[in-house]
């Protein structure tokens, strides 16, 4: 069973969750939006939905610090695992809470403004539950950690010795299987919902736009290829048919 | 010089009925659909009015367009790049939905459905929004006709504008004087601040005609163009997530044609026409320092398409001979360069806008002719338009950032107009010292008269077609708009309405004619994809959907079909 749940579980999961995406991408440009409901009703969404994605944005880097960088680095630098676990455990009940309420006040908006709600689909529904579980979840991790103080289960000796193992094709299953029942929990949550990105309207975070800060501000586009002010020329290896000299569309 | 061509469009709003024939032509062709029930591409307003959506104009509050900012180099209005990326969650200013309208149909079907009664059934007002019973309130065009004008005239931000800058007391003398009706549609700007708002990219300006498109696949709804838009022509279509804009009829333009707007104006107010002009000096155009040069300088950008140098450059940036011989038989280049008589809408916002209007002469003419003064009489007129401040304030606040100098010159040269062809009219000779009053030559006030008052069709539209040895490019390039209930609408994939990828119109109604002609016999339905209507449909089969189902009982075998 463990072998199961942590040992192939997860690699059927990744598969899901790039081949979907892949998939998406190259099948559903136009259904790749955020479906913003603004138009709506902006009042709620203009607290619920910033509270909600700087929580997030926070949550996740508490991730990748806690299950990428091994406890042997922070040790090396001096950090002691009490000021870790106390650093985590604050900055990460922060985080979380502002995410979750964020959440709570998007349902509820989501819930009784009318046309937020018409426009919410059953693949909505399903994102939002598994969503909000996985947050939960989470934060009961940190509830529990709280309230055994100093005996709390130092997850970065069991699911972050799992979840880097995961990168080198062998997954230690046993580290995974050592951790309490709400770290179980949270990381099956955690792969439902990561199973689920590719198909729910999620996946606008996957075209987070931070090219604009690169991109010139008046974009031409041509019917043809002609170089034109803004475009950048085509990259080597997708040179037109025929030789330059004689093409006088690609003469330069 | 880097010569462009921009295809563009100039009203005479001495023209406009305000019969809203463009509007309701724009939507047909194409807003009728679900998530766009509030948009119309074109609209018309009444001036003095709010607009839409309403009080577009205030960007002190919408937070449109460019400004210059503390370095006097352009910028956003809602700030730089950093800023609008750490804002995109929750698009702060935004209009919603009351802004324009909650859109509204009828219970259409209680009129026939209803039980045999006392009362006569009423068909009630259902919002399109919530599906549920409505009370109507506001419109596109609500105000329309000044209706409601005594209450909220002043609502209006250039009234607003006008009053606070003008020392003397006016109590509504706008509305007891004045009034006319103007059409917008997208300006398909030089320097779109949609564009530079679009974080995805997905807003282009057509390298050949200088349309301004939003590509559907690249779009990702993070709604900053419709905040970045200072004329509020960017929509967001609630359904499919994505803004949607007017498409200057793009598909008609390729092919010759005008758009849809121009095509069914019964005042034949539009006109449609190519400019060259010089793209490396665009920002610099849009970046002088004082609002009033904002109009000189967009003017400056219009190269004379007569002259050898552009000519040259633009043979050398590869604009085809036949666009070169429409920009120099351009209806907008003679209206708005040669003439001076069409001005752009809102200089002020900075982004270059290539709709341009002849300000309207009429009111003052009204006016005087309602007076018991001989209307055209050149002393008239003139002396009547520098008399007529508060007009004249306030279309120099749409059309020249407050500059009543360039309006009062337009105006000038308009009724100058009138005089002189009244004297060729009547056959009292050509008073030539009409034209020279305002710097024109008899000729040149001949040849503006033939072409704002009876210009034929191919004078008013000038379009070069997009060239055919392209003609493959020009197929599905990025804006379609094939979705759902699009034009081009197809039926739902896995993602329910509006996923997927659609395939290209051609290539579908190629392989599926094909099939249908030459196959024997009565060809299974579903090769036409479940998108026969009477408009295609070739008499072969029963295509589902296209008859009402007949449910014939058993052993009715007489039943004909």
């Amino acid at each position: 069973m463990d072998v199961v749940l942590w040992g192939v579980l997860p690699y059927l999961v990744v598969v899901t969750f790039v081949g979907g995406l892949v998939w998406r991408y190259r099948y559903d440009q136009f259904g790749w939006t955020t479906r913003s409901s603004q138009l709506y009703e902006s009042r709620l969404l203009r607290i619920g939905s910033p509270l909600f994605h700087f929580g997030l944005l926070f949550v996740i880097v508490g991730h990748v610090v806690g299950l990428l960088i091994p406890e042997e680095w922070t040790d090396a630098v001096g950090v002691t695992e009490e000021m870790y676990h106390a650093g985590a455990l604050g900055i990460g009940t922060i985080a979380g809470v502002a995410t979750l309420s964020g959440i709570v006040i998007l349902i509820v908006r989501r819930r009784r403004t009318g046309p937020v709600f018409m426009a919410t689909t059953k693949n909505d529904k399903l994102m939002y539950a598994v969503l909000t579980s996985a947050i939960v979840a989470g934060l009961a991790t940190t509830v529990v950690a709280f309230s055994q103080g100093s005996d709390a289960h130092n997850y970065r000796e069991s699911v972050s010795v799992w979840f880097r193992s995961l990168f080198i094709l062998r997954p230690d299953v046993e580290a995974m299987a050592s951790a309490p029942v709400q770290f179980h929990l949270h990381v099956l949550i955690g792969l439902a919902l990561f199973a689920l990105f590719p198909f729910s309207r999620l996946v606008h975070a996957f075209t987070a736009p931070l090219h604009y800060l690169f991109r010139p501000y008046v974009v031409y586009r041509s019917r043809d290829r002609r170089p034109t002010p803004g475009a950048s020329a085509p990259r080597r290896g997708w040179d037109p048919v025929g030789t330059r000299d004689r093409d006088p569309s690609t003469r330069r | 010089m880097r010569v462009m061509a921009q295809v563009a469009m100039v009203m005479n709003l001495d023209k406009c009925i305000g019969c809203h024939t463009c509007s309701v032509t724009c939507k047909q062709a194409w807003t009728n659909r679900a998530g766009v029930e509030y948009v119309w591409f074109n609209n018309v307003e009444t001036r003095p009015g709010q607009g839409y959506p309403r009080r577009y104009e205030d960007q002190e509050q919408w937070r449109g367009g460019w400004t210059l900012n503390r370095r006097g180099r352009l910028a956003l209005r809602t700030g730089g790049r950093a800023k609008r990326l750490l804002s995109i969650f929750a698009s702060p200013v935004q209009p919603e939905l009351e802004d324009y309208y909650e859109p509204w149909t009828y219970d259409y079907e209680t009129l026939v459905d209803a039980p045999l009664g006392d009362d006569f059934p009423v068909a009630r007002p259902k919002s399109l929004i919530t599906g549920k019973d409505t009370k109507v309130t506001w419109s596109a065009n609500w105000d329309d006709n000044l209706g409601g004008t005594s209450e909220l005239g002043h609502l209006d931000p250039i009234v607003e504008k006008v009053r606070r800058e003008s020392e003397d007391k006016i109590k509504f003398e706008l509305e007891k004087t004045f009034m006319f009706y103007l059409p917008r549609i997208c300006e398909h700007c030089l320097n779109p601040s949609c564009m530079a708002s679009c974080p995805s990219g997905a807003i282009y300006k057509r390298a050949e005609d200088g349309i301004v498109l939003v590509d559907q696949d690249r779009c990702r709804g993070w709604r900053q163009c419709i905040t970045g838009c200072p004329y509020k022509k960017i929509y967001f279509n609630h359904k499919t997530g994505k803004a949607e804009k007017c498409t200057f009829c793009y598909p008609r333009l390729e092919v010759g044609l005008p758009t849809v707007c121009a095509e069914t104006c019964v005042g034949r107010l539009r006109y449609i026409g190519v400019f060259l002009y010089d793209a490396d000096r665009v920002t610099e155009a849009a970046s002088v320092p004082d609002e009033k040069d904002l109009y000189e300088a967009q003017l400056d950008l219009m190269l004379d398409p007569e002259d050898p140098a552009v000519i040259a450059a633009a043979r050398e940036q590869g604009i085809p001979a036949d666009w070169l011989d429409a920009a120099r038989r351009s209806p907008v280049y003679a209206l708005a360069k040669k003439y001076r008589v069409a001005l752009p809408l809102h200089p002020e916002y900075r982004t270059m806008p290539m709709v341009w209007y002849v300000p309207p002469l009429s009111p003052v003419v009204d006016l005087l002719r309602d007076q018991g003064h001989d209307a055209e009489d050149p002393g008239t007129l003139f002396g009547a338009i520098e008399a007529l401040r508060i007009p004249i304030e306030y279309l120099a606040e749409l059309f020249t950032a407050g500059d009543t100098e360039v309006v009062s010159g337009v105006l000038h040269r308009l009724a100058a107009m009138r005089s002189y062809l009244r004297g060729i009219t009547l056959d009292e000779g050509a008073d030539e010292s009409i034209p020279a009053a305002v710097g024109m030559t008899g000729q040149a006030m001949y040849a503006m008269y033939r072409l704002l008052a009876i210009a034929k069709y191919d004078e008013r539209y000038v379009i070069p077609k997009a060239h055919e040895e392209r003609g493959h490019e020009l197929e599905e390039l990025g804006c379609s708009l094939d979705y759902d209930e699009g034009p081009g609408m197809y039926e739902s994939a896995a993602f329910g309405e509006a996923s997927g990828r659609p395939v290209p119109v051609a290539v579908e109604t190629f392989h599926a004619l094909r099939q249908r002609q030459t196959s024997e016999g009565i060809s299974p339905a579903e090769e036409m994809r479940g998108r026969v209507n009477l408009l295609n449909w070739d008499g072969v089969g029963t295509p589902p959907g296209l008859f009402p189902h007949h449910d014939a009982p058993a052993g009715d075998e007489g039943g004909e079909r």
